[in-house]
């Protein structure tokens, strides 16, 4: 059996499954059952200062965009930090740590950005014992508009100088998490560990506004007659958030800084796909909040049974091993040829792949008068919308065209040397191939 | 409490009024609003779907699937509506596992179409039940035309004509308009008298007088109509029932299933029906079906299906066979009946084996009796009533692909013209692409 045991920062949890600071992390009820249900760990639900806590709205919260059969694939919410009193969730995060040891608990914070509202809080969450803190500088809506979460998260300058104070007045690791509603995604990563942190976690979620009630004509979901843009997650931005980790993970100024994943994770795959990215762990948000908290058995389950497939032993075994190949559009070989195939056995004649290609793409797919589907060599291109557009999983697939072949399109048998547009000839600024 | 189950002879009351009630309960319930879109979502807007294809009104299928799918099931209707003015009807009783659903992509991928029947109906309840009729009359073309007969062929003919400016009358001989939608149908396809209310909701396109009680044959002749009208739509169906020519197949207790199933339409309340301890019913389509069916669920404790070919033959489909088993009634294949037994009344059947030499049916000498107090036959409708002069084709009236028969000025379409199966959605096909072909003869 693969070992799951993470360390992360040196803080162990039993399995890399952590839930993200939100409302499944809001209080000491939740996160109880949450480690009886088997997470490795939980950022808890972002913390202000002290004083009377933020208010929420007292209408929806959320909107959501759906698939087929109302599949929740993408999350939006107007939601602020806890809205429950700093004393009350600082004695709960106290006990809570105290019953579990073994899982890590780390304190999501939002204060303002003065050095002196660091200075009060931090000695008091250090007091709780819990293992880390995590630095909101993501919230896209509510904190922003008061100089907090994503204001920040936004001016790498403010990020460098608040994960200083944070090093200053604390003593264990600390996180920084990023907002993904930024142009390029390095700068606040560089500006983080030029700091002094410890890792970032990202994504945050997205500014968005996910659908217009067109009755009352405002953004959904509608307090009243208005709406505002709202923070999206869940599976939809999981693309996003494996964009944005591959980029600080492959970036010389921050490759090594360690980077905990969030965004979409909602199975074991997702999961295994953001730590071959380099991640060394996942928070989790909006699959718990979609389908509680039982999710994690398969994420636990569905990874370690893919790790023994693979002889990994342990996370560290695969992690980050994607990073290598994860490069520039110009680095990629021209001379790597691929024809589209369809298994007649599997395919069940939508005609899908043939409206696709017929109408939008290179008209290399044939449809006989029975509904048969066939590729025509000499016009694929092998852009892979036929198999995207698809029903049936594998039903079509790319092959390569070996090296030392025909390739039926250009009429040239397919070289076996690597090439790439920085030395190709119709570009202005290729250098001759060495 | 009236008669029970095995009360013999023809009894009415087997059942109590609620268990009747329940029994012919919808065949396919409506979708609720949720199951609706659960199903659309299975529809994956296939290339030039094969579903379409198979629809013989070739309607749109992925395209108001995907109306229903966006939440918006009256554009889905317009769309089926568009092409099937009964696709209201033909959601309920179309043999769709024989039809579109047969070749939903989904039925090669999964074993389980897309529910293409049960989607239509919920999309053209949806528009009935908002009231007011989705087609306007186009300007007036000051052209007459007659259709004679107002079953699915007749109406659909006379609402296309009617859309495009034509004034159309129906000859219908009965007291109600409808045809087999009205008195042919199983009770629980057609369920709280959807078929009359079909009906009047097409009617509203304006236009279209209907005179009942007047036929062909019965006061009205061919001549009479052509010299009056501009064009002559004949959508007749079949009108005589073929016999079975057995001893004693005229002893009370044995009668026509088409007779049995009208009565039973018209009942107002099914308790009040009679129906046989023992029910045999001779035949092997839809008709004996519904037949049997019907009687178990009236009560009768035995019904058999007696068929004199094997079953991949019985123009029941599989379906169709399955509920008929589900409900209780037993299929029987390879025999034939010889003699209806029965001191007056019908007390016994015998039946022959056969088999099937050189395709034809042949009896074994080999013979068995079941206990039948009543039978019914279903042994298949024939052509009658149609007006002299017109070419038949394998005893229906010839047309060609656009309904037109061998007399000038005269159409014809649905069961009684020649070509295509006899079904409520084919003869939908032929009354519209008659009245397209009318209209283009008229105004050309
Ligand atoms: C018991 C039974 C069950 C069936 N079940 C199904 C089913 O589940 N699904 C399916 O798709 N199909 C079914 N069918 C077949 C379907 O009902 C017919 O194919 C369809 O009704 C044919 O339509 P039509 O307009 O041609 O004829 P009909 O529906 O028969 O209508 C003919 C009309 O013409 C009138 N008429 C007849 N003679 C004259 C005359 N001389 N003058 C004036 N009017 C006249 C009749 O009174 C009738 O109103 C069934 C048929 C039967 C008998
Ligand atoms: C309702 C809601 C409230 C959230 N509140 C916080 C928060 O207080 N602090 C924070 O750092 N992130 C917050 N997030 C963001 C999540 O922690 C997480 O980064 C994001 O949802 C992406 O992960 P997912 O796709 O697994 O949901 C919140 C998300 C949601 C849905
Ligand atoms: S999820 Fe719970 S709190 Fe939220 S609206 Fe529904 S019932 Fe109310
Ligand atoms: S999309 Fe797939 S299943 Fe559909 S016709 Fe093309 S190859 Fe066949
Ligand atoms: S064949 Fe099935 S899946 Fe394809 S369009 Fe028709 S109903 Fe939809």
């Amino acid at each position: 059996m693969a070992d799951l045991t993470s360390e992360f920062l040196g803080i162990k949890s039993p399995n890399p499954f952590w839930l993200a600071s939100a409302p499944p992390t809001d209080k000491e009820y939740n996160v109880r059952r949450a480690f009886e249900a088997g997470w490795g760990g939980v950022v808890w639900k972002t913390l202000g200062s002290e004083g009377p806590p933020v208010v929420n709205v007292n209408g929806p919260r959320y909107g959501a965009i759906f698939g087929a059969d109302r599949r929740l694939l993408g999350l939006n919410n107007i939601e602020l930090i806890t809205d429950r009193p700093l004393e009350v969730n600082l004695e709960e995060i106290t006990r809570v740590k105290k019953d579990y040891p073994d899982r890590a608990i780390i304190v999501s914070l939002m204060v303002p950005c003065e050095e002196q509202a660091w200075k009060d809080i931090l000695p008091k969450v250090e007091a709780t014992g819990a293992d880390g803190i995590e630095l909101n500088f993501g919230c896209p809506h509510g904190m922003a508009e008061r100089g907090m979460g994503s204001a920040v998260g936004q001016v790498p300058e403010y990020i460098q100088m608040v994960t200083e104070w944070c090093k200053k007045y604390y003593s264990k690791p600390v996180i920084v998490k990023l907002t993904p509603n930024i142009t390029d995604i390095r700068q606040p990563a560089r500006a983080a560990k030029n700091g002094g942190a410890d890792a970032v976690s990202l994504i945050n979620t997205i500014n968005s506004i996910v659908s217009v009630d067109l009755d009352i004509m405002a953004p959904n979901p509608t307090i009243g007659d208005k709406g505002t843009h709202g923070g999206y997650c869940g599976p939809a931005v999981k693309p996003i958030a494996m964009n944005m980790v591959a980029e600080i993970a492959r970036d010389p100024q921050t490759h090594g800084l360690p980077i905990s994943a969030i965004g979409g994770v909602t199975n074991w795959r997702d999961a295994a796909e953001f730590i071959s990215l380099g991640a060394g762990n996942v928070q989790v948000c909006t699959a718990a909040m979609t389908y509680g908290f039982k999710v994690v058995e398969e994420m636990i389950s569905g990874l370690s049974q893919w790790m023994d497939e693979k002889g990994h032993a342990s996370i560290a075994d695969f992690m980050g091993q994607a990073v290598p190949n994860v490069t520039d559009w110009q680095y990629l070989n021209l001379n790597y040829v691929a024809k589209a195939v369809i298994n007649q056995d599997d395919c069940i004649s939508c005609g899908r792949c043939f409206a696709a290609c017929e109408d939008t793409s290179h008209q290399a797919i044939a449809m006989s008068e029975d509904r048969v589907f066939t590729v025509k060599d000499d016009e694929c291109v092998a852009c892979n919308l036929c198999v995207s557009v698809c029903p049936v999983e594998n039903c079509i697939t790319m092959e390569q065209v070996a090296p030392g072949q025909l390739d039926e399109r250009t009429g040239e048998v397919v070289s076996e040397d690597y090439a790439n547009w920085t030395t190709h000839p119709n570009n202005p600024s290729a250098t001759a191939a060495e | 409490m009236a008669s029970s189950h095995q009360a013999s002879g023809i009894q009415a009351g087997r059942l109590s009024s609620q268990d009747i009630v329940d029994n012919f309960g919808d065949l396919h319930p409506a979708y609720d609003a949720h199951e609706a879109s659960v199903a659309a979502d299975r529809c994956y807007f296939c290339y030039d779907a094969p579903c379409m294809t198979a629809c013989p009104t070739s309607i749109d299928i992925p395209q108001f699937i995907r109306e229903i799918q966006t939440g918006n099931p009256e554009a889905a209707a317009r769309t089926i509506l568009d092409q099937n003015i009964l696709g209201g009807m033909c959601a309920r009783v179309c043999p769709t596992e024989t039809l579109c659903e047969e070749v939903c992509v989904r039925e090669t991928a999964e074993g389980k179409p897309v529910e293409i029947g049960r989607l239509q109906r919920y999309a053209t309840d949806a528009l009935m039940a908002k009231g007011g009729h989705p087609f306007a009359r186009a300007a007036s073309t000051g052209k007459r035309v007659a259709v004679v007969g107002a079953g699915p062929a007749g109406l659909s003919a006379a609402h296309r004509l009617a859309m495009l400016g034509h004034e159309v009358v129906v000859h219908e001989v009965k007291g109600k308009s409808g045809g087999l939608n009205e008195f042919g149908i199983a009770a629980y396809k057609s369920t709280n008298d959807f078929a009359a209310r079909e009906v009047s909701w097409l009617m509203q396109i304006g236009g279209i007088s209907v005179k009942h009680g007047d036929g062909l044959g019965a006061g009205l002749t061919l001549d009479a109509l052509k010299a009056d009208f501009d064009a002559v739509f004949l959508s007749i169906g079949l009108a005589g029932v073929n016999a079975l020519r057995a001893p004693g197949e005229n002893k009370d207790g044995s009668r026509d299933a088409v007779e049995f199933i009208a009565e039973l339409r018209q009942a107002t309340d099914l308790s009040t029906l009679a129906v046989g301890r023992n029910v045999v019913v001779i035949g092997g389509g839809m008709t004996a079906v519904d037949a049997a069916v019907q009687s178990k669920l009236l009560g009768a404790e035995n019904v058999t299906i007696a068929y004199r070919r094997g079953q991949d033959a019985m123009g029941a489909s599989r379906f169709e066979q399955d509920l008929a088993t589900s409900k209780g009634v037993k299929l029987m294949f390879n025999v034939m009946p010889v003699a209806v037994h029965g001191e007056g009344a019908a007390s016994e059947i015998e039946l022959e084996y056969t088999s099937i030499v050189d395709g034809k049916v042949s009896g074994t000498g080999e013979t068995l009796r079941l206990a039948a107090d009543q039978v019914f036959k279903a042994i298949g409708q024939t052509l009658e009533g149609q007006p002299e002069g017109l070419v038949l084709e394998a005893r229906k009236i010839k047309v060609n692909d656009t309904g037109r028969t061998s007399v000038a000025e005269v159409w014809a379409g649905g069961d009684c013209a020649s070509g295509g199966e006899d079904l409520t959605v084919t003869a939908v096909a032929e009354g519209r692409d008659a009245a397209m072909d009318i209209h283009s003869s008229l105004m050309g």
